[in-house]
């Protein structure tokens, strides 16, 4: 009675899982079949579409790096994200270290400040920020996105690396500090090498957050050579009516199971610094 | 003597005054940058409701409340309101049953749980406008893998046929089903954010208060309502609230899947006020729509805080 029971949840579990499993990576599958798909087998509605019919091909995958300026957004990409992840260091590691260690009480309530405009949402502030880009004679440039991105990185980050400085012990750069090191020098020498884990996932955030904005680069770039991946990829492909489904899949898949393998490998962390403290 | 004495207490004070400084110092940076492109341009939203400035006329004419009488009477944007609160509350609701489910199997363990957990959280850590591309194509007019298993099952495309006589069912080509297949994507979207935070909660609920319920002859449902549920309650309420900013506030689901048609049946405020300020041009009328956020958003905002502290002083 027991075992059939516990047989009864496990099978449960099971079902359940598979369940979301589908549900969850589908439009993943359907992309990885799509992108490997002879164009023949791909627009016959009456053959199997969740298998290969005839041999696979890399045709699309050929045409969408030979023929399309994918590695443009590719490239155009990274260099949005390196230059987002720089100004966010810059800025989020030395505010976050006053808020907790030098700010006192106030300290808190400002972090907690800085965290909420995370919230404010890019579709609020395009409007006024397009304008902003076009008085600075940013338009259509890839420094309106670097300008713009670390409006949501650097709270998102000064939140994470706050409770990362948090948890490092005081005593340890007090000790520094009586050794006669001066402030700054308790913070790069001793604060900073212990919290390296923490400096890398907001190295991540800032990279994956900036690789998945899209609002903001719809509305400030529409010349194609300067977009990145995440416009790029649904703007440009499509031309009109006529959709390349095989190198549109192909480029989804390839630009998205990257970001998505690392990003999951922090998720946590990130999640952590959500919650802010409800779950303990 | 006395010079000697004072001397450290002095020293102290001025230590205290530059780190005071310090702190001033280190922390402007990123006050500064809030204050420029968020704080900033805020205000400047509120100055474009205020006027009748278009791109090609950007100069600002306050006209008071004139702008916003116009967004009033827009039959578009009261549809687009309407909608927005569709999408955001059938969405979440969704959200919250599915991640209640499928936290709780995910607290279980089982064979190969670490490539399940990359499985599903996919659909939040893929860029959303690439992912969305893919349930285009899943939605599409012709080669719907959905049409395709409704027609295999005989549901589709017979003359007797339960979903109807047509080879498809149009997806995004059909109001009600545009509407229920934005919705279905953001849920899909948010579903793992939220099972993450639900998990936090759950794996911070003590293993012996459960136990206990179990040695007192709790059942499971038991034990889920009357014990879970209510411990759950706090990072139940921050995994909505979160959720709900992001669906409330958001157009990228809608621009990708169908650019808020057919005849704007899926239009939401995001996309109402991209489509007027930035394609159109209309400077003054998009800030207006996309003003209407404010007030959802600090409501919401203040809700976090309440349930957070609430949350830390228990």
């Amino acid at each position: 009675m027991k075992d059939l029971r516990a047989l009864r949840k496990k099978g449960a579990i099971y079902a359940a899982a598979l369940f979301f499993i589908c549900f969850g990576a589908f439009p993943f599958y359907w992309m990885l079949i799509t992108a490997f798909k002879r164009d023949h087998d791909l627009f016959n509605p009456e053959s199997n579409p969740f298998l290969f019919n005839e041999p696979s091909t890399l045709e699309h995958v050929r045409l969408l790096f030979g023929q399309t300026l994918f590695m443009k957004y590719v490239v155009n990409t990274f260099l949005v994200g390196g230059a987002v992840v720089l100004i966010t260091l810059v800025i989020a590691i030395p505010a976050a270290y006053s808020l907790t260690r030098l700010a006192g009480r106030w300290g808190e309530s400002l972090g907690v400040g800085i965290f909420l405009t995370y919230l404010v949402p890019p579709t609020l502030l395009f409007i006024p920020l397009s304008r902003v880009i076009s008085f600075l004679k940013l338009g259509e440039s890839l420094w309106s996105l670097i300008l713009v991105y670390p409006t949501f990185t650097i709270p998102f980050c000064t939140w994470l690396l706050m409770g990362f400085f948090k948890s490092i012990p005081r005593d340890i750069e007090e000790q520094a500090l009586i050794d006669g090191c001066t402030r700054i020098g308790a913070m790069v020498r001793v604060v900073l090498p212990l919290s390296t884990s923490g400096i890398l996932t907001i190295v991540i955030f800032a990279f994956t957050l900036s690789m998945q904005e899209f609002i903001y680069a719809l509305a400030f770039i529409s010349v194609s050579a300067h977009k990145t991946v995440s416009i790029g990829v649904p703007t440009e492909l499509v031309r009109g009516d006529v959709f390349r489904w095989g190198p549109l899949m192909a480029a989804a898949l390839i630009s998205s199971i990257p970001v998505a393998v690392v990003y999951s490998l922090f998720l946590d962390r990130f999640i952590a610094g959500f919650t802010m403290g409800a779950t303990k | 003597m006395e010079g000697v004495e004072q001397a450290p207490v002095f020293s102290l004070r001025y230590v205290w005054e530059q780190e005071r400084l310090l702190a001033t110092v280190m922390i402007a940076p990123a006050v500064l940058y809030v204050v420029a492109l968020i704080g900033f341009p805020f205000v400047l939203a509120i100055v474009y409701s205020l006027s009748d400035a278009t791109t090609g006329d950007p100069a600002l004419r306050l006209v008071g409340l004139r702008t916003f009488g116009l967004v009033l009477r827009d039959p578009v944007f009261l549809k687009a309101l309407q909608n927005t609160f569709v999408f955001t509350l059938a969405s979440q609701v969704l959200v919250l049953v599915l991640a209640k489910i499928l936290a709780l199997v995910l607290m279980e363990d089982f064979p190969g749980k670490r490539l399940v957990r990359f499985l599903i959280l996919l659909p939040w850590t893929a860029p959303i406008s690439l992912s969305a591309i893919g349930w285009l194509w899943i939605f599409d007019s012709v080669f719907s893998p959905i049409d395709w298993i409704a027609r295999s099952l005989g549901l589709l495309g017979g003359p007797e046929a339960l979903l109807g006589s047509e080879p498809n069912l149009y997806w995004l080509g059909r109001p009600f089903l545009a509407m229920a297949s934005v919705i279905l994507v953001q849920t899909w979207r948010i579903l793992p954010l939220a099972t993450v935070i639900l998990l936090a909660g759950l794996t911070a609920i003590p293993r012996d208060i459960l136990d206990a319920a179990q040695v007192d002859g709790a059942g499971f449902w038991r034990r889920l309502f009357q014990v879970i549920m209510p411990m759950l309650l706090p990072v139940m309420s921050i995994a909505f609230l979160f959720g709900f900013v992001f669906t409330f506030t958001d157009m990228t689901v809608v621009y990708v899947l169908t650019r808020g048609g057919p005849v704007n049946s899926t239009q939401v405020l995001a996309s109402w006020a991209f489509f007027k300020g930035i394609e159109a041009g209309d400077l003054a009328q998009g800030a207006a729509v996309a003003l209407f956020f404010f007030p959802a958003l600090a409501g919401v905002t203040t809700l976090i805080l309440l349930v957070a502290r609430r949350a830390e002083v228990s």
